[in-house]
């Protein structure tokens, strides 16, 4: 294990390095590109034996990922953004195909308006596609996430890809003391892929076929059950990984201080950091607040997050806005729970989220009840 | 290679195509080329319809769907994970449409040649997008009905000439292209044969007529298929090595042609006559 100071681009890449997978197809986009200009030095200088491919959209990246997870081998991608939305097609594609594929988004805002800064409503709007989405707060957890990715994404129990979700800018070009597992214990917590689901020249398979009215519930409802079985998988992932690397993870939620708390901010990815800070001075104001960080959004933890906010009154911290809607991480809470009161709406197009804003989601949830919606 | 030397196996049987389909021919005749080891690609299109339905699969091969847009993306990808695998001697196919390789698809493609990954991409040519009920492609010849190009009052048919897919590989500098038609059987075999053997990306396209899209008895489908060839509609063009050759018109009459089918069945004997080949075939 050695500690370096890095960006979560560069901590996520060095967390597919470890994973080593055979083949990766990527096309570049902002704030993604150091992800993928660090994998293809990493094959370059022979660190990574994998097939780099160039190809020309990001369309092609995730078609060509699919036909290699269909061949049966280990296959990362990587995008972001607009790039998200041109591949689009091949998200339920690749999920209904049960290729478990990992792909690394930075998150970034939709045009119109063009942005290239970082909010959440590229992978919000792709919620229904089929994947496992998890959020990392820091480099460190991007790294680890990568890791845990490919580990629960070719769990035979779910076999489901894995959509690795960074903030742009916060998260992939911030720096920060990351420390990186040597090769011999990731390949202990990562084992070789194996796959009943691949081309087959023993036994050979149609793959990717139509099924139709009847049929097609089946696999419809068998891959929401595999998703559902991800918790499985995640929570075996995690006890393994703080066994081996010291580390520990508390499956599809983070909750901090929510205990005993009045007031819980529900918060993903990067800004939860500062929301904990904030937390922590209202409690020496008196105020009872705490945080509830989602880490995954897919498969969704709906029981745990009703259970966790009973008797509190909540708030959604989130970077999108769905026009005649709202936020739709609030939508997905609300859902679950009549606790979560307030939808706040923040870093929309990449606006920073100052530790005030957050202070005053509290107080508004705290002072005037009645409030629905805050845009910081 | 010739019709006896042709494998008995079959590997594309029991699948829904229309009768008298040139397009399942093709696919039938070019796996029984290639054999068990290859791996087929097919986008969205007819063959992918007719022969993927669970729990009626129709493959004895392996084979798989693509997305309309991905077929040389996903080729890319199926070879990255069989090389990496450690698998030798296959060969990734397509089976792609004509709207599927000359529209939506080509950007892919472009992709593949330019990385001159070792795939044989097969498009079969029925000159419009013939499974979801006869629209223009950009490779529906010039004058003929579509459902989306109908003749009316102020037009005749399709206004557009045949785009040229051909001169568009072979000036990306591929290794290996051709054209074919399932009129021609035995030249088709022995490209597709060729085409395994070169390393890098091959492209064929293979004229394959749709009695349901173009209108003729479907017991006809060879006879057009060879009629194209015959009259200079549709030359059998290769290039290889850098060399460009072309098989001789053979005389056949082009207006005899045309009229077999009730897609120009609107055009006058005027108009008609004034369809020149190059705007059949999208030649310069």
């Amino acid at each position: 294990m050695s500690v370096q100071f890095i960006s979560g681009n560069d901590a996520f890449a060095l967390g597919v390095l470890l994973a080593k997978p055979a083949v990766i197809s990527a096309y570049p986009i902002t704030p993604q590109t150091v992800v993928v200009e660090r994998l293809s030095e990493y094959v370059a200088d022979g660190l990574l034996a994998a097939n780099f491919i160039h190809v020309e959209s990001e369309h092609s990246a995730l078609s060509c990922a699919i036909g290699a997870s269909a061949a049966g081998v280990r296959t990362f991608t990587a995008t972001s953004s607009q790039g998200l939305l041109y591949m689009a097609e091949c998200l339920p594609y690749a999920a209904g195909g049960r290729f478990p594929i990992v792909m690394m988004n930075a998150n970034r805002a939709l045009a119109l308006p063009w942005n290239i800064y970082g909010d959440q409503s590229d992978s919000l709007s792709q919620l229904s596609c089929g994947w496992i989405q998890a959020y990392a707060e820091n480099a460190q957890e991007a790294l680890d996430l990568a890791l845990m990715a490919f580990r629960i994404a070719e769990d035979a129990r779910v076999s489901v890809p894995f959509m690795v979700n960074l903030d742009g800018f916060h998260l992939t070009h911030t720096y920060e003391p990351v420390d990186v597992p040597e090769q011999e214990l990731a390949d202990k917590f990562l084992p070789e892929f194996q796959t009943d689901n691949k081309i087959d020249f023993d036994k050979p398979v149609n793959m990717a076929f139509s099924a139709g009215p009847g049929h097609n519930k089946q696999f419809r409802i068998a891959h929401h059950n595999a998703m559902l079985r991800a918790f499985d998988a995640i929570a075996e992932a995690e006890k393994d990984f703080a066994d081996i690397f010291g580390r520990k993870y508390t499956g599809a939620l983070d909750a901090y201080r929510t205990d005993d708390a009045d007031f819980v901010l529900v918060t993903l990815g990067s800004v939860s950091g500062l929301a904990r800070s904030v937390a922590d001075e209202l409690r020496e104001e008196g105020i009872r607040a705490g945080v509830l960080r989602l880490r995954y959004i897919r498969p969704f933890p709906g029981k745990e997050i009703a259970a966790i906010l009973n008797g509190k009154r909540a708030a959604v911290l989130e970077k999108d806005l769905a026009a005649g809607r709202g936020g739709a991480v609030f939508t997905e809470v609300a859902s679950v729970t009549a606790a979560a009161t307030l939808s706040a709406i923040g870093g929309l197009g990449g606006e920073d989220i100052p530790a005030a804003a957050i202070r005053g989601i509290f107080k508004t949830l705290a002072d005037e009840p009645e409030t629905e919606v805050l845009y910081l | 290679m010739n019709a006896r030397e042709l494998s008995k196996n079959e590997y594309f049987f029991g699948h829904k195509a229309c009768a008298g389909c040139g397009g399942s021919l093709a696919v039938r005749i070019a796996l029984k080329v290639l054999g068990d080891r290859a791996v087929a690609v097919l986008p969205a299109g007819c063959m992918s319809a007719v022969g993927f339905n669970f729990p009626q699969l129709a493959f004895a091969n392996n084979a798989i769907i693509s997305t309309f847009a991905g077929t040389a993306s996903m080729m890319t990808g199926i070879l990255a994970g069989l090389n990496a695998r450690g698998e030798k001697d296959f060969t990734v196919v397509s089976f792609a449409g004509d709207g599927g390789t000359a529209d939506i698809g080509i950007q892919a493609l472009s992709g593949a040649i330019d990385r001159n990954d070792d795939i044989l991409y097969i498009c079969y040519d029925n000159e419009a997008y013939m499974n979801t009920g006869i629209q223009k492609s950009s490779l529906t010849p010039y004058g003929a009905r579509t459902t989306t190009t109908p003749p009316g009052t102020v037009s005749r048919g399709n206004e557009f000439r045949k785009k040229d897919m051909f001169e568009i590989v072979r000036a990306q500098g591929i290794p290996y292209a051709a054209t074919a038609s399932i009129g021609y059987l035995t030249d088709y075999m022995n490209k597709v044969k060729k085409a395994s053997e070169i390393r890098g990306t091959k492209y064929i396209h293979v004229l394959a007529p749709c009695p349901t899209g173009w209108g003729y008895d479907t017991a006809d489908t060879v006879d057009i298929a060879k009629a194209a060839v015959d009259c200079g509609v549709w030359p059998l063009r290769e290039f290889e090595n850098g060399v460009y050759t072309e098989t001789p018109a053979r005389g056949g009459d082009k207006t005899e042609y045309l009229r077999r089918q009730t897609r120009f069945s609107h055009l006058t004997d005027d108009e008609i006559a004034q369809i020149k080949d190059n705007e059949y075939n999208g030649r310069k």
